[in-house]
């Protein structure tokens, strides 16, 4: 992994990716670079509370599974317009991220993802239960494809350029905040709160910020999915989710907006690549997991990369730093 | 009605509990939370189904040797999967540990196929009554062995010798190898242990709902580690009184105020204690140290 995230080459990936419905009309291709998009957004999500804020949280799925549900019911019983129901989604799956905030997050470290843990839970279980609304089991169907002047967007193409759009903006706008004080701050809580305090940040502060806007993150995902989906159902917003999302952000590389999109790639890759082992494929998945973490615990774009984007040091010799544990 | 709800509570209470001490055994010494362990759960299970069923053994000579067997399954993973990275980064430990997770799982669904077996334990049902009381002979076991199990645990950790060592070793790793405790010997100990313990949960859990899964290490797994969190992570006493609230609390929500949000009570509970005591019931608080 020698790759230099240089301007010619991020051209180059690009320009292949505005070419690719170009070059396939296949339907399968395009559904799996829309999920790859969805799960991209998702990663970046939570790598800006885990890798950016230093707050581990494993009920990512839960602010997904918001985002998708607010969007969905907006749109079938008031017909609200699609980008309008995204800013909804986000500002609820916001919302919702800064009530549970609010309490937990002074809880440190492990306790803060047993927290996040639950809540997913319990989302989950209200999607199960609350039939009035939500159905049940039985799920959403029927949820409107998002049209502009009254032509609607329904091909896979339409969803795929969607969803380019949306990974550069958010790329965009993460980048913007993590260079910006706030972003400094909110990564001096992560490296010691203690010294954080110290100098006048107020960790509490930074890292509801971090929460809130990685859970809206997540909302717009999920109500960007129930368009493309058109059919939602509990069963997508389970634990297991949760925990993809998390192993895209640390197989790519804790606190780094390449390394989530990376790490997304390739775990939604993966298992289709894997698909000729058939059954044995999760099998395979699950030992590669393991090997990978003995191999190259920092992820595909380490921590030599990232102390390079950060702190532009010339990181000579390649040596890694911060997996000392004392 | 209450107090057979109470009984009801302690017995699933006494499962969740012996599973809850794996995880927190594991924490107290490494301070990582294995998230494999709901698997090797279900994994000693599996195991117990293949000494009855295939093998056709009685089920006093099934528990001994598939909890023996399922001790070297967590023997083996912290082997494989968590020593080569136990000083690196904790994310790494936990990314590996879902890995371990989804490859037992897997391996189960390969081997014993997707769907919901029977566990014919051989032990006749017989109820007892009193007043208005059910209690079944399938209970009682339930209650006895976890009762049992966890006093002989106790009993393990703070009078042996090996249980000094182990102490030793959570209090402080890098000391307790100087004073010349050999740490992986401790560790591979502990994770021995409690494998063995969740599979005999597992096992009960098949005598008591007579229904095993490849994915029961799921609900489980979780909301033992519920009940170790609950408890205050890193205690066995705590561990022990995190599943019997959770176990009751789940049983009384379940029966008083809906069965649909049965786990959505064990979750409550957690969030509402880990707010007003971080550390649990029974846990020690800690000190940050600048």
């Amino acid at each position: 992994m020698k790759i230099k995230l240089t301007k010619p080459v991020l051209a180059v990936v690009f320009a292949l990716l505005l070419a690719l419905p170009l070059v396939t009309t296949n339907n399968y291709v395009l559904h799996i670079f829309i999920s790859m998009g969805i799960y991209v957004i998702l990663s970046l999500s939570l790598n800006f509370v885990t890798g950016f804020a230093g707050q581990l949280s494993l009920g990512h799925a839960a602010f997904y599974g918001i985002g998708s549900y607010v969007g969905a019911l907006i749109m079938l019983n008031f017909h609200v317009n699609f980008f309008l129901a995204l800013i909804i989604s986000a500002v609820v799956s916001g919302l919702f991220g800064f009530l549970l905030g609010l309490p937990t997050l002074r809880l440190k470290g492990d306790y803060l993802a047993i927290v996040t843990l639950g809540f997913g839970e319990i989302v989950r279980l209200v999607f199960i239960n609350w039939a009035k609304v939500t159905r049940g089991p039985l799920g959403l169907p029927g949820i409107p494809k998002p049209t502009v002047f009254g032509v609607e967007l329904n091909t896979s193409m339409a969803f795929y350029y969607m969803a380019i759009v949306m990974i550069i903006v958010t790329v965009v706008i993460m980048n913007k905040i993590i260079n910006s004080g706030i972003g400094m701050a909110m990564q001096t809580v992560k490296a010691d709160e203690i010294a954080a305090e110290s100098v006048g940040i107020q960790p509490i502060k930074y890292k509801m910020l971090a929460f809130v806007i990685s859970s809206a993150f997540a909302g717009i995902a999920g109500c960007f999915y129930a368009s493309f989906i058109s059919y939602i159902s509990p069963t997508t917003f389970i634990y297991n989710t949760s925990v993809t999302i998390l192993a895209m952000v640390v197989l790519g590389g804790l606190g780094s907006i390449p390394g989530s999109i990376v790490g997304a790639v390739i775990l939604t890759l993966a298992p289709e690549l894997l698909r000729f082992l058939s059954n044995y494929r999760m099998l395979i998945f699950g030992a590669l997991m393991v090997v990978m973490m003995i191999y190259r615990p920092q992820g595909f774009w380490g921590a030599g990369k990232r102390v390079k984007n950060i702190y532009k040091i010339k990181a000579g010799g390649g040596k890694h730093v911060g997996h000392i544990k004392g | 009605m209450f107090t057979q709800q109470l009984i009801n509570g302690i017995t699933v209470g006494g499962i969740y509990a012996l599973i809850a001490l794996g995880y927190s055994m594991v924490y107290g010494i490494l301070r990582i939370v294995n998230f494999a362990h709901g698997d090797i759960f279900m994994m000693g299970t599996f195991l117990g189904l293949f000494f009855t069923q295939s093998l056709g053994m009685q089920f006093y000579i099934a528990f001994p040797l598939s909890a023996a067997a399922t001790a070297f399954i967590g023997i083996f993973v912290e082997k494989i999967a968590y020593r080569p990275i136990r000083i690196a980064d904790k994310l790494a430990v936990l990314i590996s540990a879902l890995g371990v997770s989804i490859f037992l799982q897997n391996l189960a669904q390969i081997i014993w196929g997707t769907e919901t077996h029977a566990f014919k334990s051989g032990i006749e049902v017989s109820t007892f009554k009193f007043g208005g009381l059910i209690l079944s002979n399938i209970q009682l076991i339930v209650i006895f062995l976890s009762c049992v199990l966890m006093m002989g645990l106790y009993f393990v950790v703070n009078k042996t010798k090996i249980g000094v060592a182990m102490r030793a070793t959570s209090h402080n790793l890098n000391s307790a190898k100087l004073i010349g405790i050999n740490t992986d010997r401790i560790i591979s100990f502990t994770f021995g242990i409690g494998s063995a313990l969740a599979c005999i949960a597992g096992l009960l859990v098949g005598i008591y709902y007579d229904a095993v899964f490849p994915i029961m290490g799921y609900s489980y797994g979780l909301k033992a580690f519920a009940a170790a969190i609950l408890g205050g992570i890193g205690s066995i006493p705590g561990a022990m009184v995190g599943g019997f609230v959770i176990g009751i609390v789940e049983t009384f929500g379940a029966a008083y105020i809906s069965a649909g949000y049965r786990d959505a009570f064990a979750f409550g509970i957690l969030i509402i204690v880990l707010i007003f005591r971080p550390s649990g019931i029974l846990g020690k608080k800690l000190v940050e140290k600048v």
